[in-house]
């Protein structure tokens, strides 16, 4: 038998050392357990805090037996260099195993096993988990906001037709790859403005008029979104070119225009747009609210767009220009065949953040009137047949923008993967 | 090859002037036609509205320019402790998705990827509609260590009571003199003799220790006014004395600092991996301490990269302190872009102040930041 020092695991007496460490752990892990879903505390005997961390001390102790190094057997290496490197480092794993095992079986009753689906009525709702019928009920409102319900097979049909003609670039011949950039910034965006003002808005061809007012949910979040992406790259890149220029007429105008937009917040522009704006134009004038908005959001976001684009223009060596220049290129043919080429792949990572943070920002145009997702959740908590519930609408909202946003910025890394070259 | 230079500035200004023209002439008729002056008169106007949460002496026969004021003081409280406290996350955060802890890594990760994706807007609005909704009445609030109470009306905690307040700062004041004049004679000392002085440790020191002498020899007396439960009819209850933080507040600074921190976090974390391995590396081959590598070799070139995109995260945070409209707490918009506007009508002046306001605050920022990146800017030779 050999000597066996406590303080020391060793490799001689490992299965020992296992034996205890397990247990130890178990203990923790039972002792934790018993106290948060049966009440029962193992441990009472011990003076208050002392019983309170119980499971903290077991499971150290036992992390504490099983740290033996070049043990041997490769999973319990794994395991230790992964959470287990030290007496720090272990108390840490342990709380965070413990607020998991404090955390999950709650949220998951009330998520799945506690909730309601069936039924259509707020009093199906008996359960003490999530009233998801609550969400059912409110689905269409949630979507598509105060459209008629008759008319929205003309929503769906639009965006339908606007993703496949997106998704069609993809399978363009190779001939006429060289097009590519014409169709999606030329072609796309009136075809797709047309299929919202004739086919969304309305009124010509036998279809009743919607007014914008009525139009909300997420694809109105769509709408807004999609154009101010649209706009605020052409504009953006613009102003960055011009920010650059050495005219100074030029460069002080687009100094000016970046700074101004990039000062203040959102919602003051948004204000703006609503109660200044039509203040500035002819009497009787009117335009709609929604493209007031959109007009708004495009000339904040393309302030942003535009120090990403002149990072990325920051970033070129001076020899792409001093070539370009050499062979006899013009201002306008270096810009474009050389430098922005160039210069836009460097700053996908940078747009893809402000596209996000665009889509993030569309809620705020709850501001001037138009409910959007975020906004019909307030109108649908205030709705007297259903108070109550304004937890399932959040977690509900939250899910589909965490899915939106968190796809978009795992397409720009692939993008960014994809384009990436070494110079 | 002049006519190419000139005429685009020529086309440029010609714009300008045409927009801002069309843009004066009908503002002036429209308010002409409406009868409206414009200027800034109306800020000596008495406000005749009340806020609910001001930091400074504010009621209904205070003036407009008085509740600018307040709505100033409110989003810069709530932006000064939402930087505090997203510094601190993040920077926790940062690290520990640097871990070789696997837990910890994917819990940082975890964190960053959850919250860096859900809009702000909703994130306030899931805080206070939701979180904040399902704590209990005062009359049902448990203590919190013994001196707090977190209600659905807010939370409730004692307030510090001082005596003689204004020694106390006084000697803060001079404690910072103090240490700014020894840090540089330290400085110099080490430069010309090669002497270090325990700068840190010393600078504690007398931060700590000149104010703690006012409490003895100055007549700073502090004590503390807890909050007590007080009935004002059969089923309303509310807490008096301590201090009274909003639910608005709460939930405001909570989602702001959330949010924040995630994208400080990366930033902590793109600056320390910034780094190269060789630094560290020749670092230790002269001989230097793991403690004395992160101090003066890894921190120093970290903090160059850190902290420019950190301060625009700093600016964000208080743009975006303006949704507190949403929530009514009453911030600069919400007071005076909001409520001061709907009184006055005077559409242009007030939007135009707002935005000045939160363009001050961005452009003094700059200017910082501009000159803080040349100080310590790498000093190429």
């Amino acid at each position: 038998m050999n000597k066996i020092n406590l303080l020391k695991p060793d490799k001689k007496n490992i299965k020992l050392f296992i034996f205890l460490g397990v247990s130890f752990f178990s203990l923790g892990i039972i002792d934790f357990s018993l106290n948060h879903f049966l009440n029962t505390n193992i441990t009472s005997f011990l003076p208050g805090y002392i019983s309170f961390l119980t499971p903290l001390f077991f499971g150290m102790i036992g992390l504490h037996f099983i740290r033996i190094e070049f043990s041997g057997i490769k999973q319990l290496d794994n395991l230790n260099k992964n959470i287990n490197t030290s007496n720090f480092n272990a108390a840490l794993s342990i709380c965070i195993i413990l607020l998991v095992i404090f955390s999950i079986p709650p949220l998951l009753n009330w998520f799945i096993f506690e909730a309601n689906i069936a039924g259509d009525k707020k009093e199906d709702c008996t359960g003490d988990g999530a009233c998801w019928v609550y969400i059912k009920v409110w689905f269409n409102r949630f979507m598509y906001g105060m459209y008629p319900n008759a008319e929205q097979w003309r929503v769906n049909t639009t965006f339908i037709i606007v993703l496949g003609l997106a998704g069609l670039g993809y399978f363009f011949p190779l001939k006429l790859k060289k097009y590519l950039t014409l169709y999606y910034v030329i072609f796309l965006p009136i075809i797709s403005f047309l299929l919202i003002y004739y086919l969304i808005s309305g009124g010509e061809f036998g279809l009743v008029w919607v007014e914008t007012g009525a139009w909300g949910g997420l694809s109105l979040t769509f709408i807004v979104s999609f154009f101010s992406l649209i706009f605020c790259f052409p504009i953006g890149m613009m102003f960055a070119l011009g920010r650059r220029s050495n005219l100074p007429t030029l460069k002080w105008t687009s100094i000016l225009f970046i700074e101004f937009w990039r000062g203040v917040p959102l919602i003051t522009v948004l204000f703006m747009s609503a109660v200044m704006f039509p203040m500035f134009l002819p009497d009787g004038t009117y335009v709609d609210k929604l493209i007031r908005v959109i007009i708004a959001i495009v000339l904040f976001e393309a302030a942003y767009t535009a120090e990403v684009i002149r990072g990325g223009l920051q970033a070129l060596p001076r020899g792409q220009y001093d070539a370009a220049k050499s062979i006899g290129m013009g201002y306008w043919k270096m810009h474009l065949l050389v430098i922005l080429p160039q210069a836009l792949k460097l700053v996908i990572p940078g747009i893809a953040n402000t596209f996000l943070a665009l889509v993030k920002d569309t809620p705020l145009i709850f501001v001037v009137g138009l409910l959007e997702l975020a906004g019909m959740l307030g109108l649908a908590k205030t709705n007297p047949e259903w108070l109550g519930f304004s937890m399932e609408g959040y977690v509900f909202a939250a899910i589909i923008f965490w899915i939106i946003c968190y796809g978009m910025s795992k397409y720009s890394y692939n993008l960014e993967q994809k384009y990436k070259t070494d110079r | 090859m002049k006519i190419k230079k000139i005429l685009p500035q020529l086309l440029t200004l010609l714009t300008i002037v045409l927009i801002f023209g069309f843009f004066t002439i009908n503002a002036q008729i429209n308010m002409d036609n409406r009868g409206i002056e414009f200027g800034f008169g109306f800020l000596k106007q008495e406000a005749s509205f009340d806020i609910q949460f001001s930091l400074i002496d504010y009621d209904g026969s205070r003036s407009y320019a008085r509740a600018y004021l307040v709505g100033l003081l409110n989003t810069l409280l709530v932006s000064f402790i939402g930087i505090i406290f997203c510094t601190i996350l993040g920077v926790i955060v940062g690290v520990a998705r640097l871990s070789p802890n696997y837990l910890i890594k994917k819990t940082a990760a975890f964190y960053v990827e959850f919250f860096r994706n859900i809009p702000l807007l909703l994130q306030i609005f899931f805080w206070y509609f939701a979180a904040l909704r399902a704590l209990p009445m005062p009359e049902d609030a448990t203590l919190i260590l013994g001196t707090s109470f977190m209600t659905i009306k807010g939370l409730y905690t004692p307030a510090p009571v001082w005596n003689n307040f204004d020694v106390f700062i006084i000697s803060l004041i001079l404690a910072l003199i103090i240490i700014f004049f020894f840090n540089r004679f330290a400085k110099k000392k080490q430069e010309e003799e090669g002497i270090q002085y325990p700068k840190f440790l010393i600078s504690l020191g007398v931060f700590i220790i000149l104010p703690l002498l006012t409490f003895l020899f100055g007549g700073v007396d502090l004590s503390w006014s807890f909050p007590k439960l007080k009935q004002l009819a059969t089923t309303s209850f509310t807490y008096e004395g301590g201090l009274s933080i909003p639910p608005e507040l709460i939930a405001l600074t909570l989602a702001l600092a959330l949010y924040t921190a995630t994208f400080i976090a990366e930033n902590v974390r793109a600056g320390i991996q910034g780094i190269s391995k060789g630094q560290k590396e020749a670092a230790a081959s002269i001989g230097l301490t793991p403690g004395q590598i992160l101090k003066l070799v890894i921190m120093p070139q970290a903090l160059r990269i850190i902290i420019p995109p950190t301060t625009n995260q700093y600016l964000n945070l208080t743009k975006n302190s303006s949704l507190a409209a949403a929530i009514a707490y009453p911030d600069l918009v919400l007071v005076f872009a909001g409520t001061a506007m709907m009184q006055t009508g005077r559409a242009i002046e007030i939007v135009a102040i707002t935005m000045a306001t939160y363009l001050t605050i961005s452009l003094a920022i700059s200017v910082l930041m501009n000159w803080y990146n040349k100080r310590i800017a790498i000093q190429e030779k």
